[in-house]
């Protein structure tokens, strides 16, 4: 008899490979580093040694250059800024309205009755579609574009934050009136405190929304924005432009996401790693 | 009479037709009495709490509290549910306080309330941790002192016990007996734990199953109350009793289904 220890052959030790575990610090941050590495390195890679054309396939260096003119041009900025404004205005707008009326669908289902047939319906509209009625009904000012971010957001955060209340345990709920609660107050200090991660999270979600919308929108109709930058330089072939356009997108994304995570982590201790 | 449960019966509608749950439950309750409802699954012993409680309403019969008729859920009946339902996101001195909080007393008073009410529990020391902090047994005292700090005039406990290990469960049957014994509050507590019932209470009310009613109602007399009355017969005759009476019906309802 030899001294292996028994052991299904499937379940061999392995780092890469724990199923719904933690892997050790040091290799979860190297393979971070290594997702935004890899991809960059063969793109250097690529443009370095693969002959293409650098209109269809700018190198790292033309990007950067494409970067640095574009900034000190003041262009940069000033697009940026506008499609910075125009989301943030559209989607604290759209989460203002649909935290309250998402909370009461969730809470009172004579409410959840009412809406819930219709937002449900619109929210499978897609909002593009709706451009060019906003531009017929609001012109061609700020108002399609926030219009559209605000269409495009609210009706989906309300029915995550409405389902978001389902969770809630009823015996919170019936331990709340029994130590003196009317329906207000479970509503507001217990209902609402237990779902806010819920809605944070649900926020986060549609923002990354809402700035996807927001660059269709200029796509189609701005006269600056990163949106309007992009389809610009893709007029004129540009493709330098058109990467410099989607890495900014792409970055402002990614820090919104981060910031979002960060708001839910400090606010809501209680709801994280449940020990 | 303090609790007065007369002719009460509660019906649920089923797919199947009507569903008898309780049937002609009729109790009464004196102040600061310790009593426990005993039943198998299906006894409707929650169903009963409930009614209690004011949660639910029964489909004939009424409950009285202090001789004033029962319509709804209210800080005059503490609850305490066998999954402690504290609010994860408060302190447990928040959590002490937030019946009071409710109810619109001053924050002075309701931090002196919810301390000393800690204090009679033993969690001053605990008193700025979170609930996921907190042990079964620790969380389960939180939940007491909540409903005690609105000093109700009777403590409602569904199986509150039930989640325990026993080591813990043991320590909080002293631990009851003790709170009790210094605050004579009035108990109602339902468990499927006949020992529990008999170390507990001053009066047992064993309840048949499907439809649950009271089928017999026992006075518990013990030569004393600590861990050693494990050893007496006369413990051992009650439980024996109970058992008794609850396994009848246990096997009633397999045969009836």
């Amino acid at each position: 008899m030899n001294n292996q220890p028994i052991r299904s052959k499937d379940l061999a030790p392995t780092v890469f490979w724990r199923l719904a575990e933690d892997i050790p610090k040091p290799v979860n941050g190297a393979l971070i580093v290594l997702s935004i590495a890899f991809p960059l390195f063969l793109w250097f890679l690529l443009s370095a040694l693969g002959h293409i054309d650098p209109k269809f396939l700018p190198s790292p260096a033309n990007v950067i250059e494409a970067f640095v003119r574009l900034w000190s041009s003041g262009d940069l900025l000033k697009d940026t800024l506008a499609s910075l404004w125009r989301v943030g205005v559209g989607f604290i707008l759209a989460c203002l309205l649909s935290i309250p009326v998402g909370l009461m669908m969730g809470s009172f289902a004579s409410i959840r009755a009412l809406l819930e047939p219709f937002f449900g319906l619109i929210r499978y509209m897609p909002a593009p579609a709706f451009i060019p009625l906003l531009i017929l009904y609001l012109g061609i000012g700020e108002e399609p574009k926030i219009s559209l971010i605000f269409i495009g957001v609210f009706f989906f955060n309300c029915l995550m934050i409405m389902d978001t209340v389902k969770f809630v345990p009823k015996e919170l709920i019936e331990a709340t009136y029994m130590l003196g609660g009317n329906r207000l107050q479970t509503l507001l200090q217990v209902i609402y405190p237990h779902v806010l991660p819920g809605i944070l999270d649900a926020c986060r979600i549609n923002l990354a929304a809402a700035w996807q919308l927001v660059i269709v929108s200029e796509l189609i109709a701005a006269t600056e924005g990163l949106g309007r930058r992009i389809s610009v330089a893709g007029r004129f072939l540009k493709t330098d432009e058109i990467f410099v356009g989607l890495i900014v997108i792409g970055v402002i994304g990614l820090a919104f996401d981060l910031f979002f995570q960060y708001l839910v982590k400090i606010s809501c201790r209680w709801a994280n790693n449940k020990s | 009479m303090y609790l007065k449960i007369e002719g009460l019966y509660k019906n649920f509608e089923t797919p199947t037709g009507t569903l008898t749950v309780l049937k002609d439950i009729n109790m009464n309750i004196k102040k600061g009495e310790f009593i426990c409802a005993v039943g198998a699954s299906g006894s409707g012993k929650s169903t009963l709490l409930r009614q209690i409680a004011g949660l639910d309403s029964p489909t004939m019969g009424t409950v009285s509290i202090d001789g004033k008729l029962i319509n709804g859920p209210g800080p005059d009946r503490g609850m305490v549910f066998q999954n402690y339902t504290l609010y994860p996101w408060m302190n447990v001195q928040k959590n002490t306080e937030f019946g009071l909080k409710l109810q619109g007393v001053s924050k002075a008073a309701r931090r002196e309330k919810a301390s000393y009410y800690l204090n009679v529990v033993g969690l001053t020391k605990f008193a700025q941790s979170l609930p996921k902090e907190l042990s079964g047994g620790m969380k389960q005292r939180v939940a007491i002192a909540r409903s005690l700090a609105s000093q109700p005039k009777v403590l409602l406990m569904d199986e509150p016990f039930g989640s325990l290990d026993v080591h813990t469960k043991e320590t909080m049957h002293e631990f009851m007996l003790d709170l009790w014994e210094r605050t004579k509050i009035t108990v109602f507590l339902i468990t499927h734990d006949v020992e529990e019932a008999v170390f507990l209470s001053n009066r047992v009310y064993a309840l048949g199953s499907r439809p649950g009613t009271v089928r017999k109602e026992i006075d518990i007399k013990l030569p004393e109350r600590s861990n050693e009355v494990k050893r007496h017969s006369v413990f051992h005759d009650y439980r024996d009793e109970l058992m008794a009476l609850l396994r009848q019906h246990g096997q009633e309802a397999l045969v009836t289904v």
